[in-house]
């Protein structure tokens, strides 16, 4: 078991040291940073010195290694755009993106899960064989086309609810939240729900798909036979143990859905990271658009080694095939 | 014993397939490939009938802007579906825009797949370090999600391409970030298969004839790894359309002079308050019909192909 945790950890961090080179060159060799934090008046040797300043004089791994180690301290420079410390830009916009995800998440395993079920139970009915059909067209909609369509409809149609922003938002501590406040909660449900339409669909087919190897199993046979009601069957017996992949997907895809909210978020007008991260890519903001692949990768890949690690203590047979 | 052996051509053997019987079989791949074949000739065919090349300033005249669709009021033949804030007829515009999606959406998959293909094989077949390597830059790439590696690398080789250069390459700049997200996963697949058929025998029997190793990947290896491929690039098809257009609408895809379906809607975006919401609503629509059309072939294709389901 310490074999296979070291090594797993071993290769996350890998994994993350890759990700940071690939920030770190994008950083360094994509236009000069020095050129980009001057302007026309700047003379060549306040130019020179900001460029010992930096450190750019040093050998590239030297300069690699600092990079690391301001990294892991969560230091990323200064944004070229507005000269404001990127660490705190992020922190600033982290809690509307996390609590646009986690909502999102949430709607999806409310909504995903009962319709899976439903379509496994009632297979070849035109309901479930139409939920099917509407599945695919959920998939091929692009999260960007589900934002204005909303848009068009409850906000420029029935002009019910709030189209871009958050709404008024408490502080707590350091985090924010719009739950509180009438305003924010209503800004939250239309890009909550774009971004959960995908994931729904996913969620869905996975439980159908689970649902219908279960259902053929013979302790489902036997619950049956012993006279429990159906609704217990499908919902207790059988539903139960369809539950671990669901889970364990839902996990996984917290960090695609972190990467999915920018496009959600350039829709909505919500401050969050994503939008963030478009404006630096639209303004070449390099040490923001670092900051954010090393953020984004390090949720995605610390999830993924979670969810083996949890695999692998619950199922010892994991152990043996990969450690 | 009276009718003549019939010449066995591709088409009688196509004819004869499980595939075509299968395709014959679903409603719902008739309609999805009649669907797709609409949109693709439609597309192609526009400069022969639409009344307007849309993205010739001197056609576009400001007295046309701004009318909604035909069956709407105000709205003015021959622009069926209106025109926008610049008099550009909305039908002509999308059809134009279809050919640009199409275009780039085949032009990643088919790349994908020669870079995704190729190294799949050569990984599978050698073995060791390259298989190594191979398996851990598949690592890299699957731990970040891959619209963010489309949209780095579409906006760090716009920022690497001199100015002039940036339109005029827009659409190769897109196939590249498309292609770089897409390929591990034809790698992955072809690898795994490969290295099961290294070592049956028939791939033994062509080692001891000395038949040259790039013959026996490509020619002997690769024709029994290519139904699950198969599957992949009718699915990855639309989802490459798809990444297109998200990237277009963020900005970093298609310029505005030579629009893609998502270019369209992004800059129809800005008009959706002030009621013309023909400018975006139709992109959309056409954008959806065109991948709904390709994921209902691909879903198909899974099933038929999939030899647990017959």
């Amino acid at each position: 078991m310490i074999v296979f945790l070291v090594k797993r950890l071993a290769n996350a961090a890998l994994v993350m040291l890759v990700v940071a080179l690939m920030a770190f060159l994008i950083f360094r060799f994509v236009g000069d940073p020095v050129q980009l934090m001057v302007n026309e008046q700047t003379t060549q040797a306040e130019r020179d010195a900001l460029r010992e300043g930096l450190g750019l004089n040093d050998p590239v791994a030297v300069q690699f290694l600092r990079f690391v180690g301001n990294a892991v301290q969560g230091d990323f420079g200064v944004s070229y755009r507005n000269q404001q410390e990127v660490m705190s830009l992020i922190a600033e916009r982290f809690p509307a993106t996390i609590e646009l995800v986690l909502l999102a998440t949430v709607i999806s395993l409310v909504v995903g899960v009962p319709l899976g079920v439903i379509t496994a139970i009632h297979r070849g009915t035109w309901f479930s064989e139409g939920l099917q059909f509407l599945s695919i067209i959920g998939v091929s909609l692009p999260s960007f086309v589900i934002g204005i369509l909303l848009i068009l409809i409850f906000s420029v149609i029935l002009n019910v609810l709030p189209a871009f922003g958050r709404g008024e938002v408490v502080s707590i501590g350091w985090w924010t939240t719009g739950l509180l406040t009438q305003s924010g909660r209503a800004a939250l449900i239309l890009p909550a729900v774009a971004l959960s339409l995908y994931q729904i669909t996913l969620v869905m087919r996975l439980v159908r798909a689970e649902m219908m190897e279960v259902l053929r199993s013979d302790f489902i046979k036997f619950a049956r036979a012993r006279g429990v009601p159906r609704s217990r069957v499908h919902y207790v017996h059988a539903l139960r143990n369809c539950l671990m992949p669901v889970v364990t997907m839902t996990a996984m895809n917290i960090g695609s859905l972190i990467a999915f909210a920018l496009i959600t978020e350039t829709v909505f007008q919500w401050p969050g990271m994503g939008m963030l991260f478009i404006q630096a890519v639209t303004f070449v903001d390099i040490p923001v658009m670092a900051a954010y692949l090393c953020i984004v990768s390090f949720i995605f890949v610390a999830l993924n080694t979670l969810v083996d690690i949890a695999y692998a203590l619950i199922d010892p047979r994991l152990r043996a095939a990969r450690g | 014993m009276t009718a003549l052996p019939q010449p066995v051509t591709r088409l009688t053997r196509w004819r004869q397939s499980d595939l075509w019987w299968s395709f014959t079989q679903s409603k719902a791949a008739m309609f999805a490939a009649g669907l797709l074949a609409f949109l693709v000739i439609t597309a192609f065919a526009a400069p022969l009938y639409v009344p307007q090349n849309p993205f010739d300033p001197a056609q576009l005249t400001l007295l046309n802007a701004e009318y909604p669709p035909i069956w709407v009021e105000g709205g003015q033949w021959p622009f069926l579906l209106g025109t926008d804030t610049q008099g550009r007829d909305i039908l002509s515009a999308i059809l134009y825009g279809s050919r640009v999606s199409i275009l780039i959406g085949l032009a990643s998959v088919f790349f994908a797949l020669v870079v995704g293909l190729g190294t799949g094989l050569v990984a599978g077949y050698y073995g060791g370090l390259i298989e190594d390597a191979l398996m851990r830059i598949g690592d890299v790439l699957l731990s970040i999600p891959t619209i963010l590696i489309a949209i780095l690398v579409s906006a760090i080789v716009r920022e690497l391409l001199p100015t002039h250069l940036r339109e005029v390459g827009a659409a190769g700049v897109l196939v590249l970030a498309i292609v770089l997200s897409g390929w591990v996963q034809y790698a992955r697949t072809v690898r795994a298969q490969t290295s099961v058929e290294r070592g049956k025998e028939y791939v033994q029997a062509a080692q001891l004839l000395k038949v040259p190793a790039r013959r026996i990947m490509f020619r002997h290896i690769l024709p029994n790894t290519l139904t699950p491929i198969f599957v992949a690039a009718t699915l990855n098809f639309g989802m490459a359309i798809l990444t297109e257009a998200t990237l277009s609408f963020l900005g970093i895809g298609m310029p505005a002079s030579q629009p893609s379906l998502g270019t369209l809607i992004r800059l129809g975006n800005q008009f959706l308050f002030s009621g013309m919401w023909w400018i975006t609503v139709f992109p959309v629509l056409q954008l959806c019909l065109l991948v709904v059309a390709v994921n209902l072939l691909g879903d198909w294709l899974r099933d038929a192909l999939n030899p647990k389901l017959r």
